[in-house]
């Protein structure tokens, strides 16, 4: 019976999830390995047709972009958050709980709330450039919106939180006595840190890239609201495949290699990292 | 170095918050762009009262977050007491899958759920919707509600045993009134989860069974005006509702 019973619980839990998540990542596998006839029918016989299409340079900009942007907003959102991390771990005394629900609340609100928030702001005629524009310091309000900038710093915004949280874990549970000790030993400041807090804070550092690259990569809201033709990152080239040509093998297809070069980047990226330290 | 670092922290602050007061203070703006504080006015509001396709929207939302979270709550329960009660074989296998919806791309999870359900022949519409949010739901409560098991030990159930409870009684009056603050926050977390969840909704949905998130972002497209304001207002009011509530719910530990 005692062997049986841990199956018993888990069962309506296994059956929606092979219903619901293994069985349609599933189809997605097996769509991308079929091309579609004129008329939007899936033909038989499989092919890598569209692997070969996904790598067609007439994509690769989507997808190198992906990488570029999420790339680069999960560096920005580690340098914004590693400082705010150990601020509120190891200096922020009894505002420390304060401080932590202030960061997780953003978390909770909608994504796509917060990125709207940023379009208001940035839009031509919009409270940043009526700011600038009343104190003088640009003559023309400035194209903000509509940028690569402007998508970057949406990503930045909205995965802030998620960067800083898991260094935060890491640095509040530091053995406080080994800063005694370092400075014990004669260690100045900076030494100490190199030394003793940056080693043990990279398991979080790099949990924090991982839990804002991912969701990064596939975003396609951010580029939709905030950024212009040119900015389409690959969720964007997806999402078009699926509801705009309704290609959904081709699309298929680019889900695949978007999650395949993911794994590679993450797993580069966790490599250097063990290095560094 | 404290010094700066404190001011580091209150800059990242403002950042974070300053672009979400601005959205809020500018749904009280009687000015219809979003440039310049001309008088305090709640016509935005008073429109969204009168806007029917809105309020189905926002009623929908609710519906099918409150089904989905109750389902994945649920599932989540059974699933978690399984996996930190009982030791066997393939517990590291499930645990894996518990975590697999939150490495998998959202848009992803939303195209696979698409072409699933169009493959079966299902049409999309409200249920679709439920299901997928149980789909990208049900590991969030699972891991949360597992979390809060793990260190918790069982000599209580064992007692009840012990003085002739059924397995369902043990369950009922023993097991359950104490892992309850984790089956709370693991479903309001799934809660705020469905209700802003704009991705997967997105391709999953069919004429009819729009979310307030589908709205607006409908709304969005068509540029910035206060009315967007006012409904992104009320979606975070929810949002911190649950979490308030949440919070009076919680026993101090």
């Amino acid at each position: 019976m005692n062997r049986y019973r841990p199956w018993l619980l888990l069962a309506p839990f296994l059956i929606f999830d092979l219903l619901l998540v293994l069985a349609p990542l599933s189809t997605v596998v097996w769509q991308s390995l079929h091309i579609v006839s004129p008329d939007y029918e899936m033909l038989p016989g499989l092919t890598l047709a569209n692997y070969k299409r996904a790598l067609d340079p007439a994509y690769l900009p989507a997808l190198s972009r992906s990488f570029l942007y999420a790339g680069t907003s999960t560096f920005l959102a580690l340098l914004l958050g590693y400082p705010l991390a150990y601020f509120i771990a190891l200096k922020a005394g009894r505002y420390r709980s304060t401080l932590l629900v202030l960061l997780m609340l953003p978390f909770w609100t909608s994504y796509l709330v917060r990125t709207y928030a940023w379009m208001t702001l940035l839009q031509t005629e919009g409270v940043i450039n009526g700011l600038l524009l009343k104190l003088h310091l640009i003559e023309q309000p400035l194209h903000m919106l509509n940028t690569s900038g402007a998508v970057i710093l949406g990503l930045t915004y909205c995965f802030l939180p998620f960067a800083t949280l898991p260094i935060y874990v890491a640095l509040e549970g530091l053995d406080t006595r080994l800063l005694e000790a370092a400075e014990d030993l004669g260690a100045n400041a900076w030494q100490t840190f190199r030394s003793v807090i940056w080693p043990l804070s990279l398991p979080g550092v790099v949990a924090g890239g991982i839990l804002s690259f991912v969701p990064a990569v596939g975003d396609f809201v951010s580029a939709d609201i905030l950024g212009g033709p040119d900015d389409h990152m690959i969720g964007n080239v997806i999402q078009q495949q699926y509801l705009g040509s309704f290609n959904w093998p081709f699309g298929s297809a680019l889900s695949m290699l978007m999650i395949v070069l993911m794994g590679l980047a993450m797993m580069v990226y966790v490599k250097t990292e063990e290095r560094g330290e | 170095m404290k010094r700066l670092l404190s001011l580091h922290a209150f800059l990242v602050y403002g950042f974070l918050y300053a672009p979400i007061a601005v959205l809020v203070l500018f749904s009280f703006n009687r000015d219809s762009r979003n440039v310049r504080w001309s008088g305090f006015t709640l016509d935005w509001y008073f429109k969204l009262f009168n806007n029917v396709p809105l309020q189905r929207a926002l009623w929908t939302s609710l519906k099918v977050g409150l089904l989905a979270t109750f389902i994945a709550s649920v599932l989540g329960t059974l699933a978690a007491l399984a996996l930190t009660r009982y030791q066997f074989k393939g517990r590291s296998a499930v645990t894996a899958l518990v975590f697999l919806p939150m490495a998998v791309p959202e848009i992803v999870m939303g195209t696979s759920l698409l072409t699933f359900f169009v493959s079966l022949g299902f049409g999309l519409n409200f249920w679709t919707v439920v299901a997928s949010h149980i789909a990208f739901c049900v590991g969030y409560t699972t891991a949360t509600i597992r979390s809060r098991l793990q260190g918790t030990s069982f000599v209580y159930e064992e007692a009840a045993a012990d003085l002739g409870a059924t397995p369902w009684q043990t369950f009922w009056l023993v097991t359950l009134p104490r892992i309850w603050p984790g089956i709370l926050s693991g479903a309001m977390l799934a809660f705020t989860l469905s209700f802003d969840d704009f991705v997967v909704t997105f391709f999953t949905a069919g004429i009819g069974s729009g979310t307030l998130p589908l709205k607006i972002y409908s709304m969005v497209k068509f540029g910035v005006t206060p009315e967007v304001n006012a409904i992104s207002t009320i979606a975070l009011s929810v949002t911190l509702a649950v979490l308030f509530l949440y919070q009076k719910l919680q026993p101090k530990d």
